[in-house]
This record gives C-alpha cells, structure tokens and sequence, in this order.
C-alpha cells in the first residue's frame, strides 16, 4: 500500500507543476502579445529593444506601447482573478467576482464625474484624472460597505444585500450623469465602462504590479487560515480563526487591488469570475496554491482576451471587456452544466 | 497537564432570558469527563464558552487556575462542534492536515504529516485520504471530523456529541480511542454525550445539566439514580448493573404532573 503522506507529496508535487505550466504559458502568451500590433516586428528585434534599448523606433514602439499592453494585461487579469478568489471565499459564493460588492459601479460614476464635469478629487497631471477619481469612488464603495458590515456583522447576506443597494445607488447616479452628458463625454464614458488597455502605460503598470504583489504575500501569509475558512464559519472559528477580522482584512485588500486594476483600465468583466474556478479545478481549495493559481489565471485569460483584441478586427482595437465577457459566458455556463459538483 | 475549571458560568443569547444560571465543575487530566442533559438544556453552549466562542455573562473558565486569551487558549483546546457538515471541497487528508492550523506554515513540515498520516491510520481512514469529502458517509464524515480535533494534539479535548452518527462498532471504537489518547496524553476531555449507556461506560466522571444548572455531578454509580433521570429527562428508566458496568433502559416517558409530584 502506498504511504498517504506521500500521495499527499505527490499531489503538493502536481500543484507545483500546473504552477509552472501557467507561468510558462503566461510567458508565451505574452511574448505572443509583444509580437502583435499594427507595426511589423520580429521576435527578434523586439528581444533586442527589451535587452538593450535605443533611440529607435522599434524601442519607443516595445517600450512605450507593446511593453505597457502585455504587462497591464497580466496584471490587471491577475489582480481580478485574486480579488474575485477572495471575494468569493469570504461570501462563501461561486457566484462572486470583484464587481459582487458594487465597486465597478463606484469607479464608473467616479470615471463618469471626470469625463462629465471635470471634477477632480485631488489635483493630478491629466493622464491620471479619471484613474483617480475611479479609484476614490470604488474605494468609497467599499467603505460603505464595511460600514454596513460593522452594523449589520459581517455575513455574506449582509454583504451582498448592501453591495446590491449601493450598486444601484451608483447605478442609478451614472445614468444620470450619462443623461447630462455631452456627446464626447458620453462616449467616454460607455468607452471606459467597456474597459480597455490602451491607456496602458509602465507607470501604471508598475503601481498595479506593486499592489498586486503586495496584497498576494500578505495573503499567502494567510493561506492555511482563509483555506479554513472554507470550511465554514463555524469550523473555522473552531479551529481557532478569528473569522470576523479575516473577512475584513480581506476584504479590505480586495478592495484596494480591485480599485487599483479597474481605476488605469475600467470595467473588465468576467476574469474575476472564472480564473479562479478554472484553478480551483486543477489546483483544489489549498490556498497557497489557489492564489497563485488564480493570479496566474486571470492574467492567461486577459492576456488571450487582449491577443484578440487586436486580432480580431484588422488594424482595429476591439474592447478587451466585450472579448472576455463574450469567452467568459460560453465557458461559465460550461462549468456550470460540466463542473464537478464537489468543487463547491 | 491543564486542569479545566468552570466557575459560577453564566449565559445567555440575549440579556433577558438565562440559559447557563451558574456552572460550576471541574474537568481534570487523563479523565473523560462527560456531560449529558436533555435536549436545549445549553451544553453545546457551554462547550462553546470553554472554547472561547462564546463569552460568558458571568463567571470564569480556568485553564491550570489561569484566565487565558482566546489565542491562547486555541493553542491547547482543540473543540468539535456539534454541527458538523463539511463542504467537499478538500481531500480527507487536506482536511485532517487543516487540523493542524496553528503549527501550520507555508511549507508543511515532515512532523505535521507524519501526525496526520498517524491519526489517519488510527481511525482506519487511510483507504478515504485521496478522496472529497463530499464522497463519504455521515459517519465517515465524522470520523474525519474526529482525526482533525486529535491531529492538533490537545492539551484540553472538547467533543460535542462525537458519536452521534456512528454504527455501535464506531461508537465503541471511537470513545475507546479518545480514552486512550486521554489517559496516555494526560489530556483534560469533556465531551457531550446523550448515550447514557456510553458515559457510564467511558467517562470518570459525569455532568449532569438540566434548567441551566448542575443537577449532579461525580461517577456513574452516584449521579445515575432512577430519580435524577426522572427528574431531568422525566423519564422512567430502570437501572441495573453487571460486570461494573451501570445500563440504564429507559422504560416510559413520565407526564408532567406526575414528574412535579416525584421531584
Ligand atoms: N445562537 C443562538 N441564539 C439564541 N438562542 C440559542 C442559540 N443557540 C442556542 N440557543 C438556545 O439555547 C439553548 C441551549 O442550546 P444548546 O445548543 O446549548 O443546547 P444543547 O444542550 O446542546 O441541546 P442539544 O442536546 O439539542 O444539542 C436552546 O434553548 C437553544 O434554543
Ligand atoms: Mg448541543
């Protein structure tokens, strides 16, 4: 008979290796998204502006633009699959992404106030404006919602309920916005709201990676504690988690790095959903491996949905949003009528 | 060794009514100690508030005559809840390894796994480890549930109702293994028990609540009398005795008035 602690090793050994199957193919598909754009450049030379960069067009095209997309895409598609991860394990919901909680509708009508009346919260160079205001409104979202979290306790019904109602809120006040519009800010602001990378740039970048690794490590600290989470609240608390502060904790971080990736590319929809499940069905509940999983995730499938923006229509930059909600859905329901009922 | 002590603990779920109105026992080390009592009549509570779950109104639970904080005291008391479902989302060897949660760390050292692969053999779950377990039976289920409470190597063991779904093999099985673990490891274990029978046979030493409070508390022999049980369960049983061993059979459901005439 074989050892059980052993087949356990063997199985730790597995996870390790769909980690490093994902990061290999992040890689590729990365380079893939480094190759394509409108400008014809080879492999080759674009290795060679990334190593040593010049004065020349090649570099300013690499660094300036294909660099910025291909990083912001792995980013931002990581940053969504963790934040929908979590937010799905503290409302104890598959159903849960990012936006569950309302934070897409807040950063929209923070978006929408910069493009209708140029209100800006604090005073930024241009570029950064509308990021800006998104993220003080998305963040604002949360707050209330912890707001009502420490009135009402924390339960996931709590926290749906309330997220619904300041959705609509927020809803409600972007359509009026929308209605008070002029033509160019109108368009915008639906522009904005469909997301999109071609406001990339490696400043952004750079602010999300920050965010996103940040908020990862103090997660993985944590790692065996929100995996007895899972269990319920009951059990967690039995086993000696204080579930009341992890919910917030977690909360919290979801918040800060959900606000941070939409802020720079606005509304993508459906990553924050499916990563984590496509990675809890090859890598199970164990959080050290689920979050990484799940990061790893959601930037393949941001960084495919970006490949086909620019693929799709000649010349053209489709909105990466519309492509990952038009994948996402065929696939959601897939896993819905196929999934394994125990992955829940 | 940490000798577990309630003193004058009082509860309740809102301010006005009182489910605990003062208990008072001591549970000590190597011993079993079982509570019993009717149905609602707080033992899930209580087991609750020596666990630190919840906190009491009045009153105080000693671990070695200290007052612990709620981290310290999830160091040596591992608990068992009542409740006892458990989503299939983990492996049984993943779920018993999350019994371990306070020695856990980013690398799952050789130590852990040897307890857990250990526990798991005890409880003769080796064949289930690979398996979800949403692929088991209640019982199964709870035995998985029992390997996770002893995997974190208590110094204070609290089961609530530990054999309810168990086939009478387990059942005996089970209670014999905690008694082992008990006397070997010197742990303090209180567990919740309906099962007369079983508290006679296991425990040294049995708790009898009813109406928030003691009704009687030492061996078998001096707290199962016929009019304890009539009074608390208002039921008449009739109680025997062979091999040292006391069987209470119950025999009819007592009515009301009849039980305030007897007591
Ligand atoms: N969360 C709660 N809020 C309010 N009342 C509660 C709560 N939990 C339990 N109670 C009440 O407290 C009393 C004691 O409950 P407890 O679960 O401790 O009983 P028990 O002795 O374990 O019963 P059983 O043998 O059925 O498990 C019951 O009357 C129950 O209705
Ligand atoms: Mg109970």
């Amino acid at each position: 008979m074989t050892d059980i602690a052993d087949a356990y090793s063997k199985i730790v050994q597995k996870r390790f290796l769909f980690i490093f199957l994902f990061l290999v193919l992040s890689s590729l598909l990365s380079f893939v998204n480094l190759i394509i754009g409108p400008i014809k450049l080879s492999p080759f030379e674009i290795l060679q502006s990334l190593i040593s960069p010049r004065e020349d067009t090649t570099s300013i095209v690499v660094w300036e633009y294909r660099l910025p997309w291909t990083l912001m895409a792995v980013l931002v598609g990581g940053a969504l699959g963790l934040a929908g991860l979590q937010m799905q394990t503290i409302l104890n919901n598959p159903l849960a992404s990012p936006y569950t909680l309302g934070i897409s509708s807040g950063a929209g009508f923070g978006a929408a106030l910069a493009y209708v009346l140029g209100i800006y919260v604090i005073a930024v160079p241009s570029e950064f404006i509308v990021p800006i205001n998104a993220f003080v409104f998305s963040f604002l979202t949360c707050m209330l919602i912890l707001t009502i979290g420490k009135i009402r306790g924390f339960t996931s019904e709590t926290l749906i309920l309330g997220g619904i109602a300041i959705s609509f809120m927020f809803q409600s006040l972007l359509a009026l916005l929308q209605y008070y519009a002029s033509e160019e800010a109108l368009q915008a602001i639906v522009f904005w709201l469909f997301g999109s990378l071609t406001k990339a740039s490696l400043l952004k970048a750079q602010i999300v990676a920050v965010v996103l690794i940040a908020v990862t490590i103090l997660l993985l600290f944590r790692s065996w504690k929100i995996t007895a989470l899972r269990l319920g609240e009951e059990k967690a608390k039995s086993l000696g988690v204080d579930v009341e502060s992890l919910r917030v904790e977690i909360l919290l971080y979801v918040s800060i790095l959900t606000s941070v990736a939409i802020c720079f590319v606005g509304v993508i929809g459906f990553v924050g959903l499916v990563a984590p499940h496509i990675a809890r069905i090859l890598l199970g509940e164990d959080q050290r491996f689920l979050i990484v999983g799940s990061i790893l995730c959601g930037g393949l499938i941001l960084s495919a949905g970006a490949v086909a923006s620019k693929t799709i229509v000649p010349g053209a930059i489709f909105p990466i949003g519309i492509i990952t909600s038009m994948l996402g859905i065929p696939f959601f329901l897939f896993l819905v009528l196929k999934g394994r009922r125990e992955i829940w | 060794m940490v000798v577990v002590e309630l003193k004058e603990v009082k509860f309740g779920y809102n301010s006005s009514d009182e489910i605990l109105k003062g208990i008072s026992f001591r549970a000590n080390p190597g011993e079993i100690t079982a509570i019993v009592g009717p149905n609602g009549a707080g033992k899930s509570t209580l087991l609750k508030i020596i666990a630190k779950i919840l906190k009491p109104k009045s009153g105080i639970v000693l671990f070695d005559g200290k007052n612990l904080s709620k981290e310290e005291t999830t160091k040596i008391v591992s608990y068992l809840p009542q409740e006892n479902s458990i989503p299939g989302i983990l492996t049984v060897f993943e779920a018993v390894l999350l019994g371990r949660l306070p020695h856990l760390s980013w690398r799952v050292k050789k130590e852990d796994l040897k307890i857990v692969r250990n526990t798991i053999t005890e409880l003769r779950l080796e064949k289930y480890a690979e398996r979800y377990t949403s692929q088991l039976s209640g019982g199964e289920k709870q035995m998985v549930l029992i390997a996770q409470a002893l995997v974190r190597e208590p110094k204070v063991l609290l089961l609530d109702e530990p054999v309810s779904n168990l086939d009478m093999r387990n059942q005996l099985e089970i209670l014999e293994l905690i008694k082992k673990f008990t006397k070997e490891r010197k742990i303090s274990t209180i567990v919740v028990l309906h099962d007369l029978n079983l508290a006679a046979k296991y425990a040294d030493k049995i708790v009898i609540i009813s109406n928030g409070k003691v009704r009687a508390c030492g061996d078998a022999k001096s707290v199962l009398r016929p009019e304890v049980l009539a009074e608390v369960y208002e039921v008449e049983v009739n109680i025997s005795s062979s091999d040292g061993n006391i069987h209470v059979l119950p025999l009819r459901p007592l009515s009301r008035s009849f039980c305030s005439e007897v007591c």
